[in-house]
C-alpha cells in the first residue's frame, strides 16, 4: 500500500492500521471486482459478445488490460478503471483550473488533465453582463478578466476534436476565484454528485469540488457579477474595485484554513473528499478544541481514520 | 582476478546465475503523477514519472501520439568515490536514449496525443546494472500513474568472465572488462523491446559474429516492430565471445526476467 506519510507512535500506529483495516474488510465485502495489473488477461466469457472500454486492448483473442486497476464491467461493457491517473473530463464536470496562457480569444487553464483546457472569450459571461459580440476592444482586454495565474472555475463544455476540451463559464456562479487557497488533491477522492459548489453559512465560506481534484475554499461572495449596472467599458474600473474591496475578517481566514487542514487530512489518508465527510472532519476538530495547525498533527488524522471507519460500518449496518 | 571461486560461489556470495535480491517500492515522490525506487542487491535507483500533460515546447508536439522524454542521471553521492559529474555527459545522453525508446515501445501513445509524458530517473546507488534497474523504475512508475502500456517491461543484464556465465552483474564484475549485455523484454507478449552489448576492449575481428548471432536472437523473438537494437562500441567486442554462449546467455535472462516479473506485479499489486 502506498504508505500514508505522518509520524505516529506506536499505539497511533496499532489504531490507524485497525481503522484502515477495518475499512478494508467493509471494501472487501461490499465489492468482488478483480484487479489487475498491465497485461494481465481479463476473464471474459465467449459466449456473449462484449465491449473493450478504457484501460483493456485484444491479443490472441483475449482482452488484456493496459492499465493497473480494478475490472468494471456494465452489461457488455468491460473496463478497467485505474487506481491513480490524471483527471479525465466529462461534459458537466465542474473544475477548478489555473490560467496558464492568455492566447488569442481564448485563455489556456491548467487543469491535471493530458492537455490544457481551453476557455473561449466568446463562451463566458462578460463582466458587464451584456450579452452581444466580443468586439477586438474586448479581446484586447482579455487581462482585465484573467491575467496569468488566476484560478478560474467553469464547466467543461465540449471535445474538441484532437482530445482537447473546452469549458464554459456562462453563468454567475463561474468566473475569477480571489480570496481563498486552491489545494490539489487526487481526482479520485472527488465523485461527480449533483452540487459542486457548497456555501458552508455557518463559516461564510465558499467551497468548490472540482472534479479535476482542485478545490477551492475561498470567502462567500454573493453572485459573482453584482455589477450590471455599471455600463459597457468599464472593466479596468471593475477590476480595481475588486481589488480594493475591504479586507477578509480574521474569522473567515481562520475558517478556511480549517477546512481546507479537513480536506489535506482526508486525502492524505486517502479518503473520498464529500461536503459530509468534510463538515463531519471541522466537527470532529471543534469538539476536541484543536487548533488549526495542530489538525496536521498524527493524533487527529488517527482520529478521522477511526471516524470515518465507524461511519461506513455504521452505513453498510443500515443497509444490510 | 577470479571471480568465480571453486565452490562455485562469486565474490558477494551468488551462484553464477543467481541474480541479487529485489526490491519495488511504488509512490515514493508525493508531487510526481508516478513514482518508484527499484533496488536490485546494492543498486538503487529513483524514478519520477510527470504527465501526460501539456507539451512544453510547442514544436516538439506530436498530433497523433504522445511525446516520451527521459532523463537519466547519477547522484554525486552513488559511487565508491564522491565525484561531480558533468550533467549530460555521453553517458547519461546514451541510457537516457534506451530508457526512453524502451518505454515508448510499450507505453501506447497513440491513446495521449499532442501530449508529453516525462521520465526522470537518478541512480542513487551504483552497484552495476544500473541500465536494468533504471528500465525497471521506470516501467513502475508509469504502472503506477497509470499511463496505459502493452506490458511491464522487464530488464537484467549478464556478463561473461574467465569463460563463465554471470547473471546480474555487480560493479566489481562489471568493471572487470568483460562483455556484458543488457536485455529489456516485453515477457507476456515474449518480445524483445532491448538488446544492448556493450565492451570497451580491443580487436574487432569477431564482431560480425555476435552480431550474427544477436541478429538471428532478434529474428526468432519476431521483433519486427519492435526495436530491437545492439550497441557495439567502437572498438567492437571481445574476440573470445563464442556465439553458443552468448545465446544460451541471453536464454538465461529470459527465464530471469519471468522472475522479475513478478517481483514487479507484487510491486504493483499492493499499491
Amino acid at each position: 500500500m502506498r504508505g500514508i506519510e505522518i509520524s505516529l507512535n506506536q499505539t497511533q500506529k496499532i489504531r490507524l492500521q485497525r481503522a484502515l483495516k477495518q475499512l478494508e474488510s467493509l471494501y472487501l465485502r461490499a465489492n468482488f471486482n478483480a484487479s489487475v495489473t498491465v497485461a494481465d488477461t481479463i476473464p471474459v466469457s465467449n459466449e456473449d459478445t462484449i465491449l473493450k472500454g478504457h484501460g483493456t486492448s485484444e491479443r490472441d483473442g483475449e482482452v488484456v488490460a493496459t492499465l493497473c486497476g480494478v475490472v468494471e464491467r456494465v452489461n457488455k461493457l468491460v473496463y478497467v478503471r485505474t487506481l491513480r491517473a490524471r483527471y479525465k473530463p466529462e461534459i458537466g464536470d465542474i473544475i477548478v483550473g489555473r490560467v496558464v496562457e492568455v492566447a488569442q480569444k481564448r485563455w489556456k487553464l491548467e487543469i491535471n488533465f493530458s492537455q490544457d483546457a481551453v476557455l473561449m472569450l466568446s463562451s463566458m459571461n462578460l463582466p458587464d453582463g451584456i450579452q452581444r459580440r466580443r468586439t477586438a476592444l474586448d479581446e484586447l482586454n482579455m487581462r482585465s478578466i484573467f491575467e496569468e495565474n488566476d484560478v478560474v472555475c467553469g464547466e467543461v463544455r465540449n471535445f474538441q476534436n484532437d482530445g482537447g476540451i473546452q469549458l464554459q463559464a456562462r453563468s454567475q456562479k463561474y468566473g475569477k476565484l480571489e480570496k481563498g487557497q486552491l489545494l490539489t488533491i487526487p481526482p479520485y477522492l472527488v465523485k461527480r454528485q449533483k452540487h459542486h459548489f457548497h456555501h458552508l453559512e455557518q463559516y461564510g465560506v465558499d467551497l468548490i469540488l472540482g472534479c479535476n481534484g482542485f478545490i477551492w475554499v475561498g470567502e462567500h461572495v454573493d453572485a459573482r457579477d453584482c455589477i450590471v449596472e455599471d455600463q459597457l467599458n468599464n472593466t479596468e474600473q471593475q477590476f480595481t474595485k475588486s481589488n480594493t474591496t475591504k479586507e477578509m475578517p480574521l474569522e473567515t481566514r481562520r475558517s478556511i484554513c480549517q477546512i481546507a487542514n479537513a480536506i489535506r487530512v482526508l486525502s492524505i489518508l486517502g479518503f473520498n473528499v464529500t461536503l459530509e465527510v468534510i463538515l463531519e472532519t471541522i466537527d470532529l476538530s471543534s469538539t476536541l478544541n484543536l487548533g488549526i495547525d495542530e489538525m496536521l498533527g498524527p493524533e487527529f488524522h488517527v482520529l478521522v481514520a477511526e471516524r470515518e471507519a465507524e461511519r461506513r460500518t455504521s452505513m453498510t449496518k443500515r443497509k444490510g | 582476478m577470479e571471480f568465480v571461486n571453486p565452490e562455485g560461489l562469486r565474490l558477494d556470495g551468488r551462484r553464477p546465475m543467481e541474480m541479487r535480491q529485489l526490491r519495488a517500492q511504488i509512490g515514493a515522490v508525493a508531487k510526481a503523477d508516478g513514482s518508484a525506487v527499484f533496488e536490485m542487491g546494492n543498486t538503487k535507483v529513483i524514478a519520477a514519472v510527470y504527465g501526460p500533460r501539456e507539451v512544453q515546447n510547442r514544436s516538439q508536439q506530436i498530433n497523433d501520439q504522445a511525446l516520451v522524454r527521459c532523463e537519466y542521471s547519477m547522484a554525486n553521492f552513488s559511487t565508491g568515490d564522491r565525484r561531480r559529474k558533468p550533467k549530460g555527459d555521453r553517458r547519461s545522453t546514451e541510457i537516457s536514449l534506451v530508457i526512453r525508446q524502451t518505454m515508448e515501445e510499450c507505453i501506447l501513445t497513440n491513446l495521449m496525443p499532442r501530449s508529453q509524458i516525462d521520465i526522470y530517473v537518478q541512480v542513487l546507488q551504483a552497484d552495476g546494472g544500473t541500465r536494468s534497474a533504471c528500465i525497471n523504475a521506470a516501467t513502475l512508475a508509469l504502472a503506477d500513474a497509470g499511463i496505459p502500456m502493452r506490458d511491464l517491461v522487464t530488464s537484467c543484464s549478464a556478463g561473461f568472465l574467465n569463460s563463465t556465465p554471470l547473471l546480474d552483474l555487480n560493479y566489481v564484475e562489471d568493471s572487470a572488462g568483460g562483455p556484458d549485455v543488457t536485455v529489456g523484454i516485453l515477457p507476456k507478449l515474449d518480445k524483445v523491446t532491448l538488446l544492448q552489448m556493450l565492451r570497451n576492449t580491443t580487436s574487432i575481428t569477431l564482431l560480425i559474429q555476435p552480431y550474427n548471432v544477436l541478429e538471428r536472437f532478434a529474428r526468432e523473438y519476431q521483433t519486427a516492430g519492435v526495436s530491437t537494437w545492439l550497441v557495439v562500441h567502437k572498438k567492437g567486442i571481445r574476440a573470445h565471445i563464442q556465439a553458443p554462449t552468448l545465446a544460451w546467455l541471453l536464454l538465461d535472462f529470459q527465464l530471469s526476467s519471468h522472475h522479475l516479473k513478478l517481483v514487479a506485479y507484487t510491486g504493483v499489486a499492493t499499491s
